[in-house]
């Protein structure tokens, strides 16, 4: 066992051990504080994999506003942070067959397939992820128009959120 | 060293996790937690193949960045729709929004 192995067993039993209490927390408050500790973990697993620019994104899209978010709306809908009823509809017996099974498929199938236990090959000494990606985003000869589309995706989602939700009076 | 494996077994059981949500849970809320967990684990596993696979291409990360826009989209659409969803009909009980049922 290495360090890093060790780490990563550690962020892993994390993350899960708070995405299960996310999504069986009675409390919508606990659950989306919960979901900032999971969402935390992802990010130290973008910093494992040297995705920089990625674990920053994800705290400041994911933990500042997606999150900060849930707990607005949490707040603005007060009848809703406690669940009158039970938590869970009549069905979950069949959601947790579903996921499992689902986890186990997704498990069976890869390990049949031969890139399964590739290792890790350091980068090269002049490779600069932040970079290329950076140029990536904005190159026409690679991902400048799925960016551009991105963007007044966010806009068309900004006016169509502001529609939904404006009160007429 | 960590192989690929420990990755796809990670996201795959976090991916199972948020599709439980997602299938158990009656709040609505607890339901968009629970797609945002599962865009979680399928972001860990694009970027764990980039990293593993193809770290000279950078397509795996361009993707992601996709995924993190379409995943802030889809919150602040969601949660827009449940504000208002909870103002007319005072619930947010998925079981509950049935107006469309016949």
């Amino acid at each position: 066992m290495t360090p890093v192995q060790i780490l990563f067993i550690v962020v892993a039993a994390m993350t899960l051990g708070a995405a299960l209490m996310v999504v069986s927390s009675r409390n919508l408050v606990h659950s989306a504080l919960w979901l900032i500790v999971s969402l935390f973990g992802v990010a130290v697993f973008f910093a494992l994999l040297q995705a920089g620019f990625l674990a920053v994104v994800q705290v400041v899209i994911y933990i500042g506003a997606i999150a900060i978010l849930f707990i607005f709306v949490v707040m603005l809908t007060r009848k809703i942070a406690q669940d009158s009823g039970p938590r869970f509809n009549e069905n979950w017996v069949w959601a947790i067959v579903v996921a499992v099974v689902v986890f186990a498929a997704l498990v069976w199938i890869l390990m049949g397939w031969q890139g399964w236990s590739t290792q890790l090959a350091p980068l090269g000494p002049a490779a600069d992820p932040l970079r290329e990606l950076g140029i990536a985003l904005v190159s026409p000869n690679a991902y400048v128009l799925p960016f551009e589309l991105a963007s007044v995706l966010l806009l068309a989602a900004l006016i169509g959120a502001v529609m939904v939700a404006w009160e007429r009076k | 060293m960590i192989p690929l494996s420990w990755y796809l077994v990670f996201s795959a059981a976090l991916f199972s996790i948020g599709l439980y949500g997602v299938l158990a849970r009656k709040n609505a809320v607890a339901i968009l937690m629970g797609i945002e967990l599962m865009l979680n684990a399928v972001n860990i596993n694009l970027v764990a193949f980039w990293r593993y696979r193809t770290p000279q291409m950078i397509g795996g990360q361009a993707f992601a960045v996709i995924v993190f826009a379409v995943a802030a989209a889809e919150v602040a659409v969601g949660l827009a729709l449940i504000i208002s969803v909870y103002r007319r009909r005072d619930s947010v009980a998925a079981d509950e929004i049935d107006l469309m049922k016949w």
